[in-house]
């Protein structure tokens, strides 16, 4: 059984009735189809209703939800020959995030994303998808190497942010994130980038510098956490809700501030609802974006993605 | 009642409190936070704003350090036309952002421009902490980044002196971009043979740490300035401890490999000459 959040409710509590009148139908040969198609009609609509108008902090909970399919899921329903790369070389080999080649329609491909644990002892090994400097690091020697051997990049992102340590402090976590953003911006392959979850800040940031950059339907891109905007606002974490919906930090507002090049919608419900339908569609957003990349020249492509980023603000002349 | 009387007199004379005893008349003689010793506004000016008794090295605003930094005082200046919109319709943004436009007469939290240092010329991006913290939103990224691109076509050195807490909330993931496009100028700089010397001053976290302030091919910072990723009190709830009182100083940075030096700031035009005159002769003539 799927874990529901709050706002989910009132359609599993229905669901549970209808269930329960069918069971009643079998086992005491009382024809109830009637009410039972009328309420099964009934938690359609409900259905529609509550996943057609989320609000961001709804969103929020969808894009961390603990079912939510994590990087190692997508590259495996979306690429094949996936061979994991460890290591920065320098210091450890950071599980947060993973690595690695992979071929897309049999043309090999550099796959890097954030990492998310399934379960709490996962979690614990891969820090909750928040990567220490090691980790960013990786994912720049895995870049580099793509571009070597000529691969395009396909980076997915779902990371709460960058882990906020001591250990991260000393071993440099502003420079690895810093470093990542300039080289990245230098890249002479085709970069796409994938929001798939949580888009937490500088640690997303670190692996989001693409030619194209997509979004999830209920994933979300902040500068800030809702509950850290919240203990900043008002002094109060426990009103993330508000700092939500404050903050503009959905999919639709990224595309609204030009952010990103495009919505990948999700089945009803959520991503976890449907791996397979949820995998095929964002295949076939990658397999499109890189049509388009590929007959870019190399120089083309830097300058390209250049462009994209040295659009982004808005401000005003007082002339 | 007759008891009510005693009460109200006083039992002992009013002694100002500490809070009352240190503060002191504004403008005329300021009080080093770190030490808490007063010095004449004036003879604190002529030293730098560095503190004589402990050398603590206060903020200093981003017209006064290019006034001491650059010959003559002479500067042009880039930009200052850029102001701040409300992409968030976030309550009360704009408010602060004029309030502080009034207090320090500048149109954002930064400053750049074009002048010569020791004779070398040079185009110079200088942060000031008094403008919302310093913080980064669109006008501050676009601004460093013009200022980059200005570098790049004069091939002059970049120097940008850093004095920021972070990304600006108020303009939400648009700061956060702003951190990708000022880095993706610096790439090309880079990729130019051009000089970028980052100084890092109290404080350099957050959103600004983790872009442009960290990309420096000379990393510099003042002495004891507050340089780092997380916010301390962030990491403290995160493992629950309480961290050393040197964590994230410009001296822990030293320490760990992040930083080339640490300079003081009555020796900084002095250090600046210097590596401009190192970097004289470039690449391929």
């Amino acid at each position: 059984m799927a874990q529901e959040l709050p706002f989910e409710k009132p359609l599993v509590e229905l669901r549970k009735k209808i269930e329960e009148l069918k069971r009643f139908t079998d086992e005491e040969g009382i024809d109830f189809s009637s009410e039972i198609n009328k309420l099964e009609k009934k938690a359609a609509t409900l259905e529609r209703e509550i996943y057609s108008q989320l609000t961001p902090w709804q969103k929020t909970q969808l894009a961390r939800h603990p079912q939510r399919p994590t990087t190692l899921d997508y590259i495996d329903q979306i690429f094949s020959d996936f061979i994991e790369l460890h290591g920065d070389r320098v210091f450890g080999d950071d599980q947060a995030i993973v690595g690695g080649i992979a071929k897309l329609n049999g043309k090999p491909v550099t796959v890097i994303g954030h990492q998310k644990g399934k379960d709490t002892k996962d979690n614990i090994l891969r820090n909750f998808g928040m990567p220490h400097p090691e980790g960013y690091r990786k994912a720049l020697r895995l870049m580099n190497q793509a571009e070597k051997f000529n691969r395009p990049i396909i980076l997915f992102i779902d990371t709460p942010g960058a882990y906020p340590g001591v250990a991260a402090e000393e071993r440099g976590q502003s420079e690895a994130i810093a470093r990542n953003l300039r080289e990245m911006a230098l890249l002479q392959v085709p970069v796409i980038c994938i929001v798939t979850g949580e888009g937490g800040s500088g640690g997303a940031l670190a692996l989001g510098i693409g030619n194209h950059l997509f979004m999830l339907e209920n994933a979300i891109y902040s500068v800030i956490s809702p509950e850290g905007a919240a203990a900043l606002l008002w002094k109060d974490a426990s009103q993330a809700s508000k700092a939500a919906n404050t903050m503009k930090i959905t999919a639709q507002d990224a595309l609204k501030f030009d952010i990103i090049d495009g919505i990948i919608p999700e089945p009803l419900g959520g991503a976890h609802k449907d791996l397979d339908s949820q995998s095929s569609d964002m295949k076939a957003f990658i397999v499109e974006s890189l049509k388009k990349l590929e007959p870019l020249s190399e120089k083309e492509l830097v300058e390209q993605r250049y462009q994209k980023f040295r659009r982004i603000g808005k401000y005003t002349t007082i002339l | 009642m007759l008891k009510d009387l005693f009460y109200k007199r006083k039992k002992y004379a009013t002694i100002p409190s500490e809070k009352a005893k240190k503060d002191v008349p504004e403008g005329l003689i300021i009080k080093c936070k770190e030490c808490g010793k007063i010095t004449f506004a004036k003879e604190l000016q002529k030293n730098f704003y560095v503190c004589p008794h402990c050398e603590h090295h206060m903020s200093v605003s981003a017209p006064e350090r290019i006034q001491d930094l650059l010959d003559e005082g002479k500067f042009f200046e880039y930009d200052n036309d850029l102001v701040s919109t409300d992409p968030l319709q976030f309550e009360g943004y704009l408010d602060k952002v004029e309030k502080d436009m009034e207090k320090t007469e500048l149109n954002e939290a930064v400053v750049t421009g074009e002048g010569t240092i020791g004779g070398y010329p040079v185009v110079i991006g200088v942060m000031d902490s008094r403008f919302r913290m310093g913080s980064m939103g669109s006008v501050v990224g676009e601004k460093i980044t013009r200022a980059i691109e200005k570098a790049l076509v004069k091939k002059y050195p970049f120097i940008l002196f850093s004095a920021s807490g972070g990304a600006r909330m108020q303009e939400g993931v648009l700061s956060l971009m702003q951190m990708a496009k000022t880095s993706a100028a610096l790439s090309r700089l880079h990729g130019a043979g051009i000089l970028f010397i980052s100084v890092l001053t109290n404080p350099t976290t957050g959103g600004v740490s983790a872009s442009f302030a960290s990309l420096g091919d000379i990393n510099i910072a003042e002495p004891n300035a507050l340089i780092g990723f997380a916010g301390r009190r962030i990491i403290e709830q995160t493992i629950r401890q309480k961290l050393p009182d040197d964590f994230q100083t410009a001296e822990f940075l030293l320490k760990h490999g992040q930083l080339d030096m640490i300079v003081h700031r009555k020796d900084m035009k002095q250090t600046l000459t210097k590596l401009l005159d190192l970097h004289l002769v470039r690449r391929g003539k």
